[in-house]
């Protein structure tokens, strides 16, 4: 029998691709998350579209009250609010859809403004709104979980019961005190001044009630990590804290922050809308989805596309962001969860 | 324990498993983590099987009991359980088989148990499941085998919660668990690996107690010092396939297969030349994923050669027929090729071993 | 034991404190807020101010000013509304309280019973078409704004249909439960499910995750090796397991609608709730009110976070010795 050397068999080197490469392969082939984004992508770019709409389309002032307004629908000239003619006579019928994009598609609201191109400019606010509060929340919530998990002791115990006091006491009473107390005067806190009916009240707001939301379960997966024999190791060898909280702990967490992202965003849209409706959100002239579904409060017996419409578009843009979110969770993290309480 | 003695005839294995075959589907393909596995156990016989992790010594037995849920799996061959096969059983037949007639105990004790429930409660629920107990009868016969598996005071630690146990505690009581229905066959997976060394051995003293008791026993294991000490045989898997199998004596004194060579090889001995480093099997364990056609191990092996790259079947090489390896080279004489395998790769026909390892065994 | 609901209720007690002491920063301390100004309300006089300043001690030392808060609040209980001269604020919670309980109670056990029916048909149903479409309508509960749901679904009963299919169906409102159980029922029936859906949907969506967390675990492949039922597996085994974190989820999600949370419910189908106190100050920026029904839900928030705990301690015997 020969005893030849049989050649090697070639060990070709695979690389195995990087754990962000496949996160993205794997949310590629999630075909709902896929879906999800694309219905995200058309609702963000329609909405920043708005003031073309507006400007070309409908030839309207989304924010300019046309109470005695006329407009044009098969070819006769209509008032764009008819007053009422039931009850005290005191309230007032705006013209309903005329399903024409030239002018009121979805017909007026009470003060006779186009209620499209208002759902436009509402959904850029809502849209804004929603990411910038999400993200604050994160970055926030990532960084306070980290600190608290990984420097323990007095720092973790004083944060953490801050922490659960907040996460313990219902989100919408806590931002309607915050709202209410901030709303007329804005808010001078140190450097950060944000003036009162300014977006970024509603941002800030949103942005930290929900910072426990992000932060506790962060800061239970560091007191993890930080038993782990790697994160030992590089304090062992004298790495200072903040180095090996940046270089070994963050990396391990941002998954999951990221995870956070997309859920936090629907969860922010639907308080921002909640606000809103409470009249402690988003302040006129601004529109927001929330907004509008307010105006068409008192209109939803005679013009309920007023109230229909926004909340059509925050359920979709929602669902789209909860369905894309739980696509990046199974990709990066599907051990993470979010309360969802609100 | 009401064991209903089964008759057996002599020359029919308990457990026949013929040809199986598991494989799962990946989003890179399909992996094939047991390939064509042939074995069988006697009636009261302990069967050790050793491999490094991933060579499909554990997805095996899984298989057999019916136990890979994931619908990625695709399980394939003839489990033989006293001549039916388990793998055409219907779902109802074969509940009553798990547990009853083969149980199976785990690697990790710490997870083994449901957190919420007594201890004494899950063995009541494993007996009331295939006996028409009362839940009185049920608890007295768990306060048995607690203290049959030499748990002090059991009959107030049948109230404790699985935390409230020690590892080996907890070990004992999933293996009180599994014999709670008098089983004919023990399935254990690595059941000492997780616990310190004192602990070991008295689980292994269990197991022999168990197995005096009639009870045949499958014992995997990476660890060949446990099986040199309770096997009656041994199976060497390597890839998802067999690659040695025999009486322990046979396999320990006389072991044909080079991967069984590597495996003793690196196992320090009491009295033997003290080595300045333990020789390793060089290279990588085979993935599952890239089997090669022919031998598994031939990547790796230190007598390698043309014929490896077709696939070697097991087969008797010498007058004890019963002793079986998979592998190319000339059946008669291993012991002499595997002191050739150990002098060096210029024997060894292009053993691929690492520079550390050439140099502890040139000197 | 004793010890541990010793700790428990004093840990309670420092809950409440801290929710307190929040509530009195956001309303007494907040950078660039005059407080009398807030809380006198809208185009307040000058005497009202100062009596308001007098009132709540606002020229004085903040920790002054917390007990004044507490004191108007929990012992004189004579905590007024400058918006609406004279009328008291803790009686008006008390007489909202029954409202807001019939509403949350009742919707807690349609979504508890839907959720858990859910998630865990989901869980058990993985790798079918089913578990995606249930999971789906869990997310359309979770993404609806409630507020909105409850909108709609007054357009849908209460317009054209009305003379029709939801004759059945009486007018926004409440009617009390001592009175007429079988009215208040009925008009309770669309604010329940309304409320119900949303949680539902969100505890449907934690639960599927957990059963499926535990199916995956090796207490479940022993359950499995001991030849148990695959319907007592999930059930006794996996679902039993999953339980332990929503428990703990919905004591506080029930404290905070028993608190108010559920306003939006409330003001959409004009339940005389808490929530809709809080609605109605907030329109005039009535600050005494909120005030009152914040710490209101403090308290119930922290109420019922003791009660599961006791509930959680029953459920995972791991806890009780923590």
């Amino acid at each position: 029998m020969s005893r030849a050397v049989a050649p090697l068999p070639t060990t070709e080197a695979r690389r195995s691709p990087g754990p962000w490469r496949t996160a993205v392969a794997d949310l590629s082939c999630n075909r709902p998350a896929t879906a999800a984004a694309v219905v995200l992508l058309i609702v963000v770019v329609v909405c920043l579209c708005a003031p073309l709409y507006a400007d070309h389309i409908a030839h309207t002032d989304p924010f300019q009250s046309h109470v005695s307004g006329t407009t044009v629908v098969d070819g006769k000239t209509v008032p764009v609010l008819t007053p009422s003619s039931t009850g005290l006579g005191l309230g007032v019928t705006p013209i309903g859809p005329t399903w024409d994009t030239a002018h009121y598609f979805l017909g007026s609201d009470n003060q006779g403004r186009d209620v499209m191109a208002r759902l436009l400019y509402g959904g850029r606010t809502s849209l804004f709104i929603g990411v910038t509060a999400a993200l604050l929340t994160v970055v926030i919530g990532t960084a306070v979980g980290v600190l608290a998990g990984y420097a323990g002791g007095a720092v973790d115990a004083v944060i953490s019961r801050i922490l659960d006091v907040i996460w313990a006491f219902p989100v919408y009473l806590l931002a309607i005190c915050l709202s209410v107390v901030l709303l007329t005067d804005g808010l001078r806190l140190g450097p950060l001044t944000v003036d009162a009916g300014s977006l970024w009240l509603p941002v800030v707001i949103i942005a930290a009630i929900y910072v426990p939301y992000v932060a506790r379960p962060l800061r239970g997966q560091v007191l993890v990590l930080r038993n782990k024999e790697f994160i030992q190791a590089a304090i062992g060898s004298g790495a200072p804290a903040l180095r090996v909280m940046r270089r070994e702990v963050l990396p391990n967490v941002v998954p999951t922050a990221i995870v956070f992202l997309p859920l936090m965003t629907a969860l922010a849209m639907l308080t921002e809308s909640a606000l809103s409706f409470l009249s402690v959100g988003v302040q006129p002239p601004d529109a927001s989805w929330g907004t509008i579904i307010e105006d068409g409060l008192g209109l939803l017996y005679t013009r309920p596309a007023v109230t229909i419409a926004p909340g059509l578009l925050i359920a979709l843009t929602t669902v789209a962001l909860n369905v894309l979110g739980d696509g990046v969770r199974d990709a990066l993290d599907p051990s993470a969860r979010l309360r969802g309480g609100v | 324990m009401p064991d209903q003695p089964v008759k057996e005839l002599p020359d029919q294995p308990l457990l026949d498993v013929r040809d199986l075959r598991v494989t799962f589907r990946t989003r890179r393909g399909s992996v094939t983590a047991v390939d064509g596995l042939s074995l069988s156990v006697a009636p009261g016989e302990i069967l050790g099987v050793v491999g490094e992790s991933g060579s499909g010594k554990s997805v095996s037995m899984l298989a057999v009991l019916r136990l890979l849920t994931n619908p990625n799996v695709t399980v394939s061959g003839q489990v033989l359980f006293r001549g039916r096969d388990l793998l055409a059983l219907p779902d109802k037949e074969m509940r009553a088989v798990r547990g009853r007639e083969i149980a199976m105990v785990f690697q990790d004790p710490m997870t083994a148990l449901t957190p919420v429930y007594t201890v004494g409660w899950q063995i009541a629920e494993q007996i009331r499941a295939h006996e028409q107990v009362s839940r009185k009868a049920a608890r007295a016969r768990a306060v048995e085998l607690l203290s049959d598996v030499g748990i002090p005071d059991a009959a107030s630690r049948v109230n404790a919660y699985p935390h409230e146990f020690s590892g080996g505690m907890r070990q004992r009581a999933v293996i009180a668990m599994a014999l709670a229905c008098g089983p004919s066959l023990l399935i254990a997976d690595e059941p000492t690996t997780a616990l310190d060394v004192t602990i070991q051995a008295q689980i292994l003293d269990l197991m022999r107690e168990l197995n005096a008791r009639g009870s045949a026993v499958v014992l995997i294991t990476h660890d060949m010092g446990v099986v040199s000490e309770i096997a009656d045989r041994v199976l060497v898997m390597y890839g998802g396939r067999a690659a040695e199998e025999g009486p322990s004596q046979a396999v320990f004194h006389g072991p044909r297969h080079p991967y069984t060579w590597g495996l003793l090889d690196s196992v320090p001995r009491v009295g033997g030349t003290r080595l300045r480093r333990l020789p390793t099997i060089a290279g990588m364990p085979v993935s599952p994923d890239s089997l090669p056609e022919g031998c598994a191990f031939a990547p790796r092996c230190p007598a390698r050669h043309d014929r490896c790259e077709e696939r070697p079947e097991l087969a008797a090489g010498n007058a004890n027929t019963a002793h079986r390896d998979a592998c190319w080279l000339p059946p008669d004489d291993r012991a002499a090729q595997r002191l050739a395998a150990r002098a060096g790769p210029e024997a060894g026909a292009g053993a691929q071993r690492t520079d550390e390892t050439d140099r502890e065994m040139a000197p | 034991m004793l010890y541990f609901a010793l700790r428990r209720f004093l840990s309670a007690l420092f809950v409440m404190f801290a929710i307190s002491v929040l509530v009195f920063l956001i309303f007494f301390a907040t950078p660039g807020v005059d407080p009398a100004a807030r809380i006198a309300g809208r185009n307040a006089d000058p005497a009202t101010l100062a009596q308001v300043r007098h009132s709540f001690g606002l020229d004085r030392p903040m920790p002054v000013r917390y007990l004044l808060m507490m004191q108007h609040l929990l012992i004189d209980r004579d905590l007024e509304s400058f918006v609406n001269r004279g009328s008291r604020v803790v009686p008006q919670i008390v007489q909202a309280m029954p409202v807001t309980l019939s509403l949350v109670v009742g919707a807690a056990v349609i979504w508890m019973t839907v959720g858990i029916v859910m998630g865990t048909a989901a869980a058990a149903l993985r790798g079918t078409l089913a578990d995606p479409l249930i999971m789906l309508v869990g997310v359309v509960g979770v993404s609806l704004p409630a507020y909105w749901l409850g909108e709609v679904v007054n357009l849908v009963t209460q317009n054209r249909l009305h003379d029709t299919v939801f004759s059945w169906v009486p007018p926004p409102g409440y009617v009390e439960l001592g009175h007429d159980p079988g009215q208040w029922a009925l008009h309770m029936l669309f604010p329940w499910l309304t409320l119900a859906l949303l949680y539902a949907g969100i505890y449907a969506r934690l639960l599927r995750g957990e059963v499926v967390t535990a199916l995956g675990e090796d207490y479940v492949r022993t359950a499995r090796a001991k030849g148990l039922s695959e319907r007592r597996i999930l059930v006794r085994h996996a679902l039993r397991c999953s339980l332990i974190p929503i428990v703990s989820l919905f004591g506080l999600d029930f404290g905070a609608l028993v608190g108010g949370a559920a306003l939006l419910t409330e003001v959409v189908f004009g339940l005389p709730g808490v929530g809709k106190l809080t609605f109605d100050a907030l329109q005039n920026l009535d600050l005494p009110v909120i005030m009152g029904t914040v710490l209101y839900a403090a308290f119930f928030v922290v109420l019922a976070n003791a009660l599961v705990d006791i509930l959680y301690a029953r459920l995972d015997p791991r806890a009780r010795h923590a």
